[in-house]
């Protein structure tokens, strides 16, 4: 048994043993639960991959005389922003357009730029053209406003992740006679590939799978710089079928996660185009784990043919919100390159950087051995298994008189 | 000896007709097919890797050309920009000639250049725009 403060200590004093969450398993192979458990302290996870559900906040400043974006319309570099706040704080999902963009006009479109690229290009120190219309006030007389903005100007500017870290995702295939383009990738007729997006071992809540140390008031790797886990993400969903081991069989848990963009870099934040489908933001999270004891460890001892995803037939069962899979593979096929479904070999593609995630959970690694990253205790855990928090679907109800 | 690639495209009216089989018989030229798509009544297209003689080589395009198939080179122009690329390897799959592979220790994708029929497909599917082509 230890605690996060004792933890701590160690890493204050240098003498953290810190290992990937691949690491880990020769250790506990070799030296056995009881002794890795008391040796190690900390298990670093990682992920990066396209997440839609990310943006940003910033405050641009007060121009003279002063100017509402509230209420207004709002582009930068043309893409729309969001301004209904204050006078002068937006926000840009990931996932915005410029208005000309013909969209899947032109089916499959090409999506070539959005807010996915933007967040890049502020990140990088790249001017942006922001360019308002709104309506005068008495106390903001300005009602059009068109300046360069460079993110070493703003107030403050903030990466704010309304979903991230899913634990567990599905195996995306096209079971139809046509191509499909979805954000799983291009996925050829007749089972002619399989796309998954997780980081298998090193996905961070598949190594905690209930919760146990990632809660509210986590600290991570965030792109580049230290952030926190906010909330739990939305579509948050703990409650799903689980093996024995507790990894969810679904995809289950998520997290919100923030930190500051000012200090992140673009080596982890990457515009994403997706083909046919629309632009999204690769992001790069590192989530330590502390082994508390060997409970937790046994949890970031789950090998890969341990764990298993769902897959899913996204030119049918998918679009139509039905329930119904193909069946289960585990990570460790899924990483071989090749599965098996319904008798037919598919090559496998991977949406998330297996590679990049491991250059994350190395780079967390040596910040909590050089002493540079103490860890945080939640202030309040993440609903779990237990809870009977669930992700619904959508109820529509017709709308009276419409 | 010259070595080249070349991209046929064969109308309609020319893809059920032995054509290709001249550039052996006549031409004296070796090929190897690294991609084929010919149906019925439908456009078809071929991509060769072509050995031979550099003049019967001409000599034999030529001869392509003039029963009425486009003959287009494939300048194997398909790059792959390292600082883009993000080795995630969603490009693999697609590739029908295993010209994307990935490194089973380091997950590093790398693009093998000599097995690239430049057919464009991960130029499309790369969501990081890693991919380029130039004819």
């Amino acid at each position: 048994m230890k605690t996060i403060e004792e933890i701590n200590e160690r890493i204050g004093k240098g003498e953290a043993v810190v290992v990937t969450a691949e690491e880990i398993l020769d250790i506990v192979k070799e030296k056995g639960a009881k002794k890795t458990a008391q040796l190690v302290d900390v298990v670093t996870t990682a992920t990066f991959g396209p997440m839609c559900s990310s943006g940003i906040y910033f405050n641009i400043g007060h121009p003279k005389p002063r100017i509402k974006l509230g209420g207004g319309k709002v582009t930068l570099n043309k893409v729309s922003c969001y301004p209904g706040f204050a006078a002068s704080d937006l926000f840009l999902g990931a996932s915005s357009l410029p208005e000309e963009d013909p969209r899947n006009q032109i089916y499959p479109g090409e999506f070539r730029y959005g807010g996915g690229h933007l967040i890049q290009e502020l990140v990088e120190g790249k001017d942006l053209i922001l360019e308002a219309t709104t309506y005068d006030t008495d106390c903001y007389p300005r009602k059009y406003l068109k300046t360069y903005i460079n993110i070493k100007d703003l107030n403050e500017a903030v990466l704010f992740n309304l979903r991230n870290c899913y634990q567990n995702y599905n195996v995306a295939v096209n079971a139809s006679s046509h191509v499909i383009y979805t954000y799983m990738g291009v996925l050829k007729p007749n089972l002619g590939n399989a796309n998954y997006s997780t980081c298998g071992k090193l996905n961070p809540l598949l190594n905690d799978p209930y919760y146990k140390t990632i809660g509210i008031g986590t600290k991570i790797f965030l792109a580049g710089t230290c952030g926190f886990v906010a909330w739990w993400g939305t579509q948050h969903n703990p409650c799903v079928e689980r093996t024995e081991k507790g990894i969810p069989k679904f995809p289950a848990g998520t997290l919100a996660l923030i930190g500051n963009l000012k200090e992140m870099s673009s080596h982890w934040l990457r515009g994403v185009s997706i083909y046919g489908y629309g632009v999204s933001l690769s992001v790069g999270v590192g989530i330590p784990i502390p082994i508390l004891n060997e409970e937790i460890l046994s949890y970031v001892c789950v090998d890969e043919n341990e764990m298993f995803s769902p897959v899913v037939d996204y030119s049918s069962a998918y679009p139509q919100g039905k329930e119904e899979i193909l069946g289960f593979v585990s990570y460790a096929e899924l990483k071989s390159g090749r599965i098996k479904i319904a008798n037919k070999e598919v090559p496998t593609g991977c949406l998330s950087s297996i590679k990049k995630a491991r250059e994350i959970a190395n780079i967390l690694k040596n910040w909590i051995k050089e002493g540079k990253f103490l860890l945080s205790k939640p202030v309040a855990p993440l609903p779990s298994a237990d809870s009977g928090y669930r992700f619904k679907p959508l109820k529509e109800r017709k709308v009276e008189n419409d | 000896m010259t070595k080249r690639r070349v991209v046929l495209h064969f109308p309609k009216e020319l893809v059920d007709k032995p054509i290709v089989y001249r550039l052996v018989k006549d031409f004296g030229l070796e090929f190897n097919i690294l991609k084929a798509e010919v149906n019925p009544k439908e456009e078809g297209v071929l991509v060769l890797e072509i050995r031979g003689n550099e003049e019967e080589f001409l000599k034999g395009m030529e001869f392509l050309e003039d029963t009425g198939v486009k003959v287009q080179p494939l300048s194997q122009d398909v790059s792959m920009d390292k600082d883009k690329c993000v080795d995630c390897g969603v490009c693999i799959p697609l590739c029908p000639t295993q010209a994307l592979v990935r490194d089973e220790a380091s997950f590093k994708v790398e693009f093998i250049k000599e097995r690239c029929i430049a057919c464009g497909i991960c130029v499309s599917g790369c969501p990081y725009k890693a991919m380029s082509i130039k004819f």
